[in-house]
């Protein structure tokens, strides 16, 4: 095993330098970097030129040149990575430090939300196989697929971002809205639970009702300008996400998971205000980190509590719901910051913001305010890459699950009789998690990619926005730089999902043949 | 009659009743027939399909031609992206200037009636006819698709074939070099090549791009290859003599054309939008041309105020990207072998009642 992973990650070393020689070069005929100097009437121009060439070396042939930059990066192995300066004078390892962490917190929050929403949906398509839902969400993911992401994020920034900040002006639901929105959730949860026409009828009516009064409380209330849940609507919500998780996970025949599950999403409500004194009184990212520990250690200890056998799912089960309803908690303290945020000077009621990834008028030290505007810059990008990227997920997982539903096993275990819910969450949906994993670990990477037009629209100061500014500075320093992180991502992200699939799949051993 | 015989014992053999109607509709047809027939069942594709064929015959004819420098021929619209109509003031919605005078909108319903008018799409800042310049951008654009599409198929389809075929080295070779170009972001590729060529006009910027395209459709090519030689029907040409070169274009080559097709469609889409990614960061095509991804990257500020200059573009990118795909799917779906069509209850009922009469005239 070891072997085998020394030998590829060899492997990709040895692509990592083919690709770099060939983009170095590729980049190097392309780019000219004197062009500017050439046309400037300076009387000192041919030092300038003299001394531009001596600084980037031009006065060596690219392929030569290639392995002058290939010494400075293999500083790597001895700590000392150089890659070179950039033409605004920066080291490019500082420019990167600076763009990396930015791209990152695009890109995981993309591909997290698009994965789950894609899954999601996909499963419930390919559960639903050509049904009207299933022909409406195929077509949608295939509009999703032919938008330009540009123009994507051009409409959500005017629709999404500026006329949203003048609603909350005057945050008054039109009553069309009311209905209109009633009427969308209306068919989509019909279309999800299908059924019989009775059935179809009821769920419509019943989500038509609740999601019109819904908004139209929650408008007439004011509740967009100062959100929260409170204790109340966390105690109910925790109790829904108690059944529902217990459902999926195991069913609730399991009396000793349902307890578990309703026990810990009943600590999560007592600790409300305990967890709201520590969030107000000492927040930091360190206590964050240890509330959670704190929660799953004790959604342990209650799933072993009230289990004898079969102790692993009740566990899990239990520490699904404890994250997900002291979520409620977590999300219920951002939504009290929602209010002293928009009334900072820097945001002055326009939370919704269209450039950048935060506001650097706001100099707020709370540890909340700064936090929710990272949240509400990430607002936008995300939800721009997540439309494009989701609709591969759909597809993917409609197919995925379609498959494996085919297969023997999942007759044989229908024919001994086992639930249907068993037969979909044990047997089908966790083969179908298989492939899953590893094309969301391979997609993480091609985002890095495909953020370059998103930071641009967005203005995001992430690799994209370095590799464009690379570009048009013809700056060969920067542009390798910006390849070679993203390079090496990708590298490493199909090479971790070699391996994932092999550790996933027992009919998959590493090194076997290779 | 024997075939006949064996028709009727495979049906007989088949329970579910599904499989009679599948194999009755494909009896007796040529593969092409079968892939035609399947894919015209796919009403999505067949709309696309239409789509397509009026935005290509729409955008091209819509200017003079010059065959050979002398044969004019006549374009149907009025305006050309170089004329300078005079701008539309006045009874534009909040004092814009410039507005599409498109209407669709009958009599009786209260609008204008259905018809084009002046200038159906607007005007731009200088009065230039906004329909004729997303005509142009429309020219470009799909120029661009194909020219990409066309040379990273070619390419694709030699390089995989070849390192499918003959394995060994050669394979390894080809297939480390494609290792390594798939390494690298279609889009900083892009970026890079564009920036700096794309002044010599949009079809050298297509051929460039076209050149970095194809590694994809060569790596599926090469897998398709590497089943298809290792099969007993290459296995018995090979032993009836035949030469390398029929083996590839009589045996593999029309097996794998389904792949081969299916993928292009999908790197046809994918150029479309490509191409304007590019054009709109400003690496693309770059004025006085036009191209889809330009027009909506120069008149995005004026969205607020006008936002037809950003809607026509987009809608025009779209309807070609979404007729694409939904082609690649119906074509999907045509050769699959597997594919099932989903058995009306129709037929299923028409099936069983044709049955239960076979068994009770038995």
């Amino acid at each position: 095993m070891v072997a085998f992973i020394l030998r590829r990650l060899g492997v990709l070393g040895v692509i990592l330098m083919g690709s770099s020689f060939i983009l170095y070069n590729l980049a190097a005929i392309s780019a000219d970097p004197l062009a500017d100097l050439r046309l400037s009437t300076d009387p000192d121009r041919d030092a300038k030129i003299l001394a531009l060439t001596r600084e980037l070396q031009l006065d060596v042939i690219p392929p030569l040149r290639y392995f002058l930059w290939l010494r400075g990066v293999l500083g790597i192995f001895i700590g000392q990575p150089d890659f070179g300066t950039g033409r605004d004078g920066l080291a490019v390892l500082d420019s990167l430090a600076l763009a990396i962490p930015v791209t990152l917190r695009l890109v995981a929050a993309a591909t997290l939300l698009a994965a789950i929403l894609g899954i999601m949906i996909g499963i419930v398509t390919a559960l639903r196989q050509y049904s009207r839902f299933d022909y409406s969400m195929t077509f949608i993911a295939f509009l999703l697929f032919s938008l330009p992401v540009f123009w994507v994020a051009v409409l959500l920034k005017e629709y999404l971002a500026i006329s949203f900040n003048d609603f909350l002006r005057e945050p008054n639901i039109p009553f069309n809205w009311i209905i209109g929105i009633g009427l969308a959730s209306g068919l989509f949860w019909a279309s999800v639970i299908g059924g019989s026409r009775k059935t179809f009828w009821t769920t419509y009516v019943v989500a038509f009702v609740a999601s019109s009064s819904l908004v139209a409380v929650l408008g007439m209330t004011g509740w967009l300008l100062d959100p929260s849940l409170g204790p109340i609507v966390v105690l109910v919500l925790s109790i829904g996400i108690a059944f529902g998780v217990t459902q999926i996970s195991v069913g609730l025949g399991n009396r000793k998971a349902l307890g578990a599950s309703l026990t810990i999403a009943g600590l999560s409500v007592v600790a409300f205000y305990p967890a709201n004194w520590v969030f107000d009184n000492y927040a930091s990212a360190l206590n964050i980190f240890l509330m959670v520990c704190a929660l799953i250690t004790t959604s342990v200890f209650i799933g072993l509590a009230f289990s004898k056998i079969d102790r692993a799912p009740i566990v899990r089960t239990t520490i699904i719901t404890g994250v997900l309803s002291a979520n409620l908690v977590l999300i219920d303290k951002f939504m009290q910051t929602w209010k002293p945020y928009m009334q900072t000077d820097a945001i002055n009621y326009r939370p919704v913001p269209t450039v950048g990834e935060r506001n650097d008028l706001l100099n707020s030290p709370d540890f909340w305010i700064s936090n929710l505007d990272v949240i509400t810059h990430l607002f936008l990008p995300t939800m721009a890459l997540t439309l494009i990227g989701f609709a591969g997920y759909i597809r993917f997982a409609r197919g995925t699950l379609l498959e494996v539903l085919n297969q023997d096993y999942i007759r044989t275990a229908r024919a001994k009789g086992l639930s249907e819910r068993t037969v979909i969450m044990r047997h089908a949906f966790r083969n179908t998690m298989i492939p899953m994993a590893t094309i969301l670990v391979a997609d993480f990477a091609g985002v890095i990619g495909g953020a370059f037009i998103t930071e641009s629209v967005f203005a995001w100061s992430g690799m994209g926005t370095l590799g464009l500014q690379a570009i048009r500075g013809q700056d060969l320093n920067l542009l390798m730089g910006v390849f070679f992180v993203t390079a090496t991502m990708a590298v490493l992200a199909n090479f971790v999902a070699d391996l994932l699939y092999s550790a996933l799949d027992p009919r998959i051993r590493v090194g076997s043949g290779a | 009659m024997a075939r006949k015989s064996k028709a009727s014992v495979e049906s007989t053999e088949v329970l579910s009743g599904e499989n009679a109607i599948q194999n009755k509709e494909i009896e007796g047809l040529s593969q092409g027939q079968i892939v035609r027939k399947r894919f015209f069942r796919h009403r999505a594709a067949v709309v696309s399909l239409f789509t397509i064929t009026s935005i290509v015959l729409i955008a091209f004819t819509a200017f003079d031609w010059k065959i050979f420098g002398a044969i004019k021929v006549p374009g149907w619209w009025k305006w050309t992206p170089e004329d300078l109509p005079e701008l539309r003031y006045g009874d534009c919605p909040n004092d814009t200037v410039g507005c599409p005078t498109i209407s669709l909108l009958p009599k009786f319903l209260g609008g204008q009636g259905i018809g084009l008018g002046n200038h159906p799409f607007g005007q731009d800042d200088i009065g230039r006819d906004y329909f004729a310049l997303v005509m142009r951008g429309t020219q470009r654009s799909l120029s661009v698709m194909v020219v990409i599409g066309s040379i990273a198929a070619t390419l694709g389809v030699v390089v995989g074939s070849i390192a499918g075929f003959y394995r060994g080295r050669v394979d390894a070779i080809l297939m480390r070099f494609v290792d390594f170009m798939i390494t690298i972001p279609v889009i900083i590729i892009g970026s890079v090549v564009g920036y700096r060529y794309g002044n010599l006009g949009a079809v050298f910027l297509a051929v460039l791009l076209g050149l970095f395209a194809w590694t994809g459709l060569s790596r599926l090519v090469r897998g398709e290859f590497l089943s298809l030689r290792e099969r007993e029907f290459v296995d018995a040409a090979r032993v009836a003599g035949a030469t390398n070169k029929r083996i590839i274009f009589k045996h593999i080559l029309p097996n794998a054309i389904g792949v081969i097709i299916v993928s292009v469609t999908l790197l046809l889409s994918g150029a479309i939008l490509l191409e304007t990614a590019l054009s709109y960061i400003g690496f693309g095509v770059v004025p006085p041309d036009v191209s889809l991804g330009l027009l909506i990257s120069q008149y995005q500020d004026s969205f607020t105020t006008r936002p037809w200059l950003f809607w026509y573009p987009g809608f025009f990118i779209i309807s070609i990207a979404l007729s694409i795909n939904f082609i690649g799917d119906g074509l999907r779906d045509a050769f699959d072998p597997r594919q099932r069509r989903r058995i009306s209850k129709k037929e299923r009922q028409d099936s069983a009642t044709a049955r239960k009469l076979a068994q009770a005239n038995d």
